[in-house]
């Protein structure tokens, strides 16, 4: 499914190196997840997936079922497949929730030759899917984000991956600044969405959501790279014992 | 003393050959003192300080400048809504093409009729706001619209009136230099809403006095059309009585210069007044100036102003917004807002926010800013698949959306949204 092969990548404005080299395969169906400690290029590494400006590719590749991702625009990429749940779910003053929602899935259909979704259609799928997610009516009137609260806007994010159905998820710390219901309302709308043909990259900082949604495999990155790879029995060392003894192990 | 000069010479070189219009006795009379008003200010020029950002040049000119028409495709806005239709081709009421000037809870007449009748209630208002509009800022182009207009309504809401009056100001003669007057008088306990829509001329001048006595309602809705070349300086005069609603807004599109000054008096305690704006402006020669001075002479009053404008390719915006809180008007809230967003580095947006308080317990706030489109904003619709120039249209109209709102008949919003996102679509 995803093909990440030696990717550089340093930041446009400053002359600084962020990823340092990663190598990753997901293959289609399975859950992966990468943990690491803060400022080790999780975030980055979503970004650069998904096409955000200012990092810039220095070298290696990254293929989203065969196709080039590094050479789409972020629309492109979102209709080949590939959605982030944000860390930091970003606030747009003026522009409702559901016309948001509405907007995106028909961009995409309409990028995929697909008819657009009648109104009732749409509006039929995302109740429906609200509804398992705990979001209430108002909270699809009001506009994106704007004074959701964190918990809010991490479901709310979930929402939008369950109306577009894409096929590689990145979810980047969709735990932080959720409590123990929150988060297993969120664990249940990834769950709810594992299929043969979908793979999700869930990128975390604690072991506590992999209780939830169980990985395939996980992933230790530090510094930019990924440090060592094993079963969900990795996820359970660094709980026990911290970064520290990994990285310490890999040095 | 060059100034004096300057303004001396413009006043002559416009009023030259211009003769007052004839009518009734008390018309001339307001045509004659208006008149002596022009003479005693002078027109304004490019050194005056209210038109520091705004060059009136075009406007006091002697003759207009060539305006090519605008051919629109959309229909006539705010079709769906049942209104009564009054026509101008070029600043001249066609009979014709307009409704019969008649309707419940409402006395209409042309302001040609009204000022040729020996005894007309518009006797009382013609130039009077005008003239008081002048004090502390002149206003000259005002005061030469209330001397030289012949054409205009004069509309008296004695109660609820059923249905929007809608002034269509059609554009047919690429030389038009058109003047127009209209007076609407509430009647306490009385509403009305005046609509009004269309390019109107190569050059407007366009004035609006309203008198709104205790406990009306006066809502105004306004959209100035899409010719590019097309010029325009409105006024609009009010004043605000007890417990009265005075609420208007306009949208403009395109168009070389645009002056839209709105002065506001509020002199009854519990009243409420709103002005608003929006403007999209694509292109160097894109030059839309909101003019807006409110006095508080009240107590309990509420004002409000919520401007924005988006200005790309060059555009220019401009906002001189001032509230005046007299001595005694306690408990004034006044509210000022105006905000641009430059979909570049070449346009501007040049503000002058002003409060003068006078009064110890009120509640006056004003803010301004300048941005450009939220590039977080836009990153995250299209991570979600949406093309980035609809992305940036969805997030222009994101913007201005705080504006439409003020308009509290939802179908005229409505429909005003659906403008925009053409206009949007077709600038990206
Ligand atoms: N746009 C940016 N500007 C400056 N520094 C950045 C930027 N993006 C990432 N970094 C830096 O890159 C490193 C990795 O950040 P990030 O990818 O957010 O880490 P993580 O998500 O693992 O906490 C940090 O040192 C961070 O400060
Ligand atoms: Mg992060």
């Amino acid at each position: 499914m995803l093909e990440i092969k030696n990717l550089k990548v340093a930041l446009e404005e400053e002359d600084k190196q962020i990823l340092k080299g990663v190598d990753l395969s997901i293959e289609a169906g399975s859950v992966h997840a990468i943990m690491g400690p803060n400022g080790s290029g999780k975030s980055t590494l979503s970004y650069v997936l998904s096409g955000k400006d200012g990092y810039e590719v220095t070298e290696g590749a990254a293929a989203l079922e065969g196709a080039d991702l590094l050479d789409m625009e972020p629309e492109e990429r979102a209709a080949a497949g590939l959605f982030l749940a944000f860390q930091y779910p970003v606030e747009i003053p003026g522009v409702g929730n559901m016309t948001f929602l509405r907007t995106a899935v028909n961009a995409q259909r309409k990028s995929r030759g697909e008819e657009e979704l009648s109104a009732a259609d749409f509006l039929k799928e995302v109740r429906a899917k609200a509804k398992s997610l705990k979001i209430d009516a108002d909270m699809l009137k009001r506009p994106v984000n704007v004074g959701f609260s964190g918990g809010e806007k991490k479901r709310n994010e979930i929402l939008q991956m369950a109306m577009l159905e894409p096929k590689m998820c990145v979810l980047d710390e969709t735990d932080s600044g959720l409590d123990v219901d929150a988060m297993k309302l969120v664990a249940e709308g990834v769950n709810a969405l594992r299929s043969e043909g979908r793979s999700f990259l869930v990128i975390t900082h604690y072991q506590r959501l992999l209780d939830h949604i169980q990985p395939d495999f996980v992933h230790i990155m530090a510094d930019g790279k990924i440090v060592k790879s094993g079963g969900p029995e990795l996820a359970l060392e660094v709980e026990n014992n911290g970064y520290a003894d990994i990285l310490a192990e890999v040095a | 003393m060059a100034l004096a000069k300057m303004k001396a010479d413009t006043t002559e070189a416009r009023l030259s050959g211009l003769s007052l219009p004839e009518g009734a006795a008390w018309a001339n009379a307001a045509r004659a003192d208006a008149m002596d008003r022009v003479c005693r200010m002078g027109l304004p020029t490019k050194r005056d300080e209210y038109w520091k950002y705004t060059d009136p040049t075009t406007l006091t000119a002697p003759d207009a400048a060539e305006a090519a028409l605008f051919h629109n495709d959309e229909g006539p806005l705010f079709d769906a809504v049942d209104r009564l239709k009054i026509v101008f081709v070029d600043g001249v009421f066609d009979a014709e093409a307009s409704d019969d000037l008649a309707g419940e809870g409402i006395e209409i007449a042309r302001l040609a009729d009204a000022m040729s009748a020996d005894i007309h209630w518009a006797k009382d208002l013609y130039g009077v706001l005008e003239a008081r509009g002048q004090q502390p800022v002149e206003r000259p182009l005002a005061a030469l619209n209330t001397a030289m207009a012949t054409d205009g309504v004069v509309i008296q809401a004695t109660g609820k009136v059923g249905k929007p009056i809608n002034l269509i100001y059609l554009h047919k003669d690429v030389r038009s230099d058109a003047v127009l007057h209209n007076l609407v008088k509430v009647e306490a306990g009385a509403e009305v809403t005046l609509l009004e829509t269309g390019p109107a001329a190569a050059r407007f001048s366009k004035q609006l006095e309203v008198e709104v006595a205790d406990g009306g309602a006066f809502h105004h809705v306004r959209a100035q059309g899409r010719d590019h070349e097309r010029r325009a300086v409105t006024h609009c005069f009010a004043r605000i009585g007890a417990a009265s609603t005075f609420k208007s807004f306009t949208l403009t599109f395109n168009g070389v210069l645009t002056r839209n000054e709105c002065v506001l008096e509020i002199i009854g305690d519990e009243a409420v007044a709103h002005v608003a704006g929006a403007c999209v402006g694509d292109g160097g020669d894109f030059h839309h100036d909101d003019t807006v001075f409110i006095t508080h002479d009240a107590v309990n009053c509420e004002s409000r102003q919520v401007f924005k404008k988006v200005l790309r390719n060059g555009a220019t915006g401009v906002f001189q917004g001032k509230i005046l809180v007299k001595e005694g008007a306690q408990k004034t809230d006044g509210y000022q807002i105006s905000q641009s967003l430059l979909l570049d580095e070449d346009s501007q947006f040049l503000a002058k926010p002003e409060l003068e308080i006078y009064a110890d317990d009120v509640a006056c706030s004003h803010g301004s800013t300048s941005g450009a489109i939220d590039e977080d904003a836009l990153f995250y619709l299209r991570s979600r698949g949406v093309h980035p120039d609809e992305a940036r249209t969805l997030l222009t109209l994101a913007f201005l959306a705080e504006a439409l709102e003020e308009i509290d008949n939802e179908v005229l919003a409505e429909d005003l949204r659906d403008r925009l996102e053409g206009w949007l679509a077709r600038h990206s």
